[in-house]
């Protein structure tokens, strides 16, 4: 067995804070080799480090025994490595063909001057579609047609045919479907039989101890252990990526009375990405909604707040409401503190202040004229009840870390005195003192009779703040948990539930 | 650096304006430098102003105008048509105001509904609306006005130009509505990310109709200035201004991608257009070479404020 990349003591921080700790870690040839860990763990600092993306702080790479250093992802082109991405490198209105060959292509000369060799690139895709017994995908047709998963092949079909011995790839079964993850594996499977090392970040663990030869845990920057599949059990690899004592992560939970009171009835939504979703949340609730990404559970928290367009019946206090867009689901006290808080959230050019204030206006304007004195003082108010750390109220959102730009969304709903806090993922992205302080308000608000619908997929955390976890699966809920009695293990059994059915 | 990317964005359009004047200052200090002089420049920008003041509420919300300049055309056309045929002045000037409104009504309902970008859906009105005016006018000026019209574009209150009243009062009004006002910060905050709008309550489509509409409104201003300064009403009267008008607003420092801008901005870039034009006329240059070192200087102030943002940003 050959070692073909070896990384050795790399360390790598963003503006101060640690990402990856004294990494040491072994590939060889032929291998697929798995790279599991929470969110924020540092499997993808660590694979945009190996493809050249990110160089790190100090540490040291070898490719075949030789020491490398990559300043652009073309130098690991060149070492043969390639990183295939969530979000694909395809120029959707191009070809297939041209996609494989773009910024390489082949020409032929006719009369001294040069034109691309259309014919010549169509049969060198043939030929490496053909590798791994690929035929339906139709050189000829632009990458905009083709399905998820095909254009997930054509990506790998690019690296292949850049003589990549080593492929990336982060999380590629996301998107796929059962029989699409199936195909995927087979190529994958042929790939390792013909010496091309993989390296495969993934959730779902079921996958990797389908698939994969090793595993790499990664924990809060650091490598926990590298195992070969057959001396690890499943439960092995989650207690060492969840690992350690929850105590200093999580504040301690109040003694809260979940209500017998029903505040929101959910009957049967259904949309494009659900399906017959229905659920009560209690008053003082906090109603945790887990599962894989892509399972619906966002979707689910969006169409309650009005951004999407579903069928079925939402009751607030028993009675009927219609929900079309969030000015209505804002009329009602219910309001979303949104997955993405670039794309929903925050207008990044504005203020702390103008962001606070959007969807409050109203409440602080007389006859359309926008009382300063009343803006002011409201937002004064969010930000020390929340301990938003800002130089000014008037600081625009885009200087402010992760943690305090989720507090600004999170102030900015307070205002209106909150029924129902629908928050997704809120702890994403953000360091774990401003983690447990947002910990902390949800604790606050249902102690004062919000409900809140928590959707994450951070198991760990779904099951310490939940007093009652649903788990949704391929856009269905596949179960419900009473996180008391409940596992991560039971959270993920339910959340691979129904899988291609 | 956020402060001084911010105070380059705001406040660099002063200095550059500063910087034109010592220099047609230092040039023609007799002709140029001169009281009555300024009140030429401000009454020469005011049409400029008035139509830049409207587009850039269409700027902020990432979108653009490129029919405000038509408009003005077509209303000035439609005022003097009326008041000729009907001999009532007033009633010229209510159809005006409310043509142009409806023009704008029209161009943002193209933008919101129809979701067709804004450059081609103003591309395709100002064509049709310089088409409408050559067919309502019959290609020929409208003459014959009232001299009581003429008081819009030549008239003057307390030694004050009217025109140039009329541009203060538009500034004072939408610096207010900008910046104090609940429909102001919608405009800023569509602008800036129209999903978060959204996801905070906004009704996207009123916001993106009625900056056409004001679009609209001030263009009918404008069209109407135009019209009593030139004492007729000429069939491509319009034709050009929406360029300029642009270019005011672009070089006050409002961001084409939307969300940010400053009204003030606004005003300064449509001097810097006014004081360039009048400063190189004064100085005799050609009007031929005086559109090349426009487009020159346009050019060079974009690029100084986007090379200043760089350099204070790293």
């Amino acid at each position: 067995m050959t070692e073909i990349l070896k990384i050795k003591d790399v360390f790598k921080s963003f503006s101060g804070v640690t990402v990856l700790k004294d990494i040491n870690l072994s590939v060889q040839e032929g291998k697929l080799h798995a790279i599991v860990g929470e969110n924020g763990a540092g499997k993808s600092t660590l694979m945009k480090i190996i493809a050249g993306e990110l160089e790190p702080d100090s540490g040291e790479i070898y490719v075949n025994g030789k020491m490398v250093k990559f300043r652009s992802p073309i130098d690991a082109m060149q070492s043969g490595i390639s990183l295939i991405h969530q979000e694909f490198s395809l120029v959707p209105q191009l070809t297939v063909y041209e996609n494989i060959f773009l910024g390489r292509e082949i020409s032929k000369k006719f009369f001294k001057i040069s034109f691309v060799d259309k014919k010549a690139m169509k049969n060198a895709t043939h030929e490496v579609l053909k590798t791994f017994g690929i035929s339906d995908i139709d050189v000829d047709s632009k990458v905009k047609d083709l399905s998820v998963a095909n254009k997930q092949l054509t990506e790998i079909a690019k690296a292949l045919s850049t003589n990549s011995r080593i492929l990336i790839m982060d999380e590629p079964t996301a998107a796929l479907t059962l029989k699409e993850t199936k195909v995927l594996f087979d190529i994958l499977r042929k790939l390792e039989a013909q010496g091309v090392t993989i390296i495969f970040i993934s959730h779902r663990l079921e996958e990797i101890f389908e698939i994969a030869d090793v595993v790499t845990i990664l924990r809060n920057g650091e490598l926990v252990a590298t195992k070969k599949m057959n001396e690890v059990t499943m439960e092995q690899v989650v207690s060492m990526m969840v690992g350690r004592s929850m105590k200093n992560r999580f504040p301690e939970k109040p003694i809260h009375e979940v209500k017998n009171e029903i505040i929101l009835d959910v009957k049967n939504i259904s949309s494009d990405a659900f399906k017959n979703v229905s659920f009560s949340l209690h008053k003082g609730e906090i109603l945790g909604i887990a599962g894989l990404v892509g399972c619906g559970n966002t979707q689910v928290g969006e169409s309650i707040f009005g951004l999407r367009k579903f069928t079925g019946e939402l009751y607030l206090e028993s009675k009927p409401i219609s929900i079309s867009n969030p000015t209505d689901a804002i009329k009602n006290g219910i309001f979303l503190v949104p997955e993405d808080r670039h794309d929903l959230g925050l207008v990044l050019q504005l203020s702390v202040k103008e962001n606070h204030s959007l969807p409050n206006l109203d409440l602080f304007s007389n006859f359309g004229f926008v009382s300063a004195v009343k803006e002011k003082k409201s937002v004064r108010s969010s930000v020390s009840y929340l301990n938003t750390k800002i130089s000014s109220i008037n600081q625009r959102v885009d200087n402010l870390s992760g943690g305090n730009q989720q507090k600004v969304v999170l102030g900015k709903w307070l205002v209106r005195s909150p029924k129902i806090l629908i928050l997704d993922e809120p702890t994403r992205g953000i360091d774990v003192g401003a983690k447990y302080e947002i910990y902390k308000f949800i604790y606050d608000q249902v102690s004062k009779g919000v409900s809140i619908i928590y959707i994450s997929s951070e198991l760990i955390e779904v099951l310490n703040l939940s007093d009652r976890i649903l788990v949704m699966s391929e856009g269905r809920i596949s179960g419900e948990l009473d996180p008391a009695n409940s596992t991560q293990e039971d959270i993920l059994k339910l959340a691979v539930k129904g899988k291609g059915s | 650096m956020a402060l001084s990317n911010g105070f380059i964005r705001k406040y660099g359009v002063i200095f550059g304006l500063f910087g034109i004047i010592v220099f047609f200052a230092i040039e023609s200090p007799s002709y140029f430098f001169t009281a009555s002089n300024f009140i030429l420049i401000s009454k020469q920008s005011s049409i400029n102003i008035l139509l830049a003041l409207g587009q850039m509420f269409v700027i902020l919300t990432a979108g653009i105008d490129l029919s405000d300049g038509a408009m003005a055309g077509f209303v000035g056309a439609v005022v003097a048509g009326t008041t000729v045929a009907t001999g009532n002045l007033f009633l010229g000037l209510i159809e005006g105001i409310a043509v142009g409104i409806g023009f704008g009504i029209v161009n943002g309902i193209i933008v919101a509904f129809a979701k067709i970008p804004a450059f081609i859906a103003t591309l395709a009105t100002m064509s049709a609306i310089t088409g409408m005016t050559l067919i309502y006018t019959h290609g020929e000026p409208i003459w014959n006005l009232p001299s009581s019209f003429d008081f819009i574009g030549q008239g003057s209150l307390l030694d004050i130009p009217f025109s140039i009243i009329l541009m203060g009062i538009a500034f004072v009004v939408v610096w207010i509505v900008l910046a104090r006002t609940k429909y102001g910060r919608h405009v800023y905050a569509v602008g800036g990310n129209i999903k978060a709008s959204r996801a905070a309550g906004i009704k996207i489509s009123s916001v993106l109709i009625s900056v056409y509409a004001i679009s609209g409104l001030l263009s009918a201003i404008a069209g109407i200035v135009l019209a009593s300064r030139l004492g007729t009403a000429e069939p491509t009267a319009g034709s050009g201004y929406e360029l300029d008008a642009i270019a005011a607003v672009v070089l006050g420092g409002t961001s084409l991608f939307g969300g940010e801008g400053w009204v003030v901005g606004t005003i300064i870039g449509g001097y810097i257009i006014a004081v360039l034009n009048n400063g190189m006329t004064i100085m005799n240059i050609s009007a031929y070479y005086q559109e090349v070192v426009k487009g020159i200087v346009i050019l060079l102030a974009v690029m100084l404020t986007s090379f200043g943002k760089k350099y204070w940003n790293e």
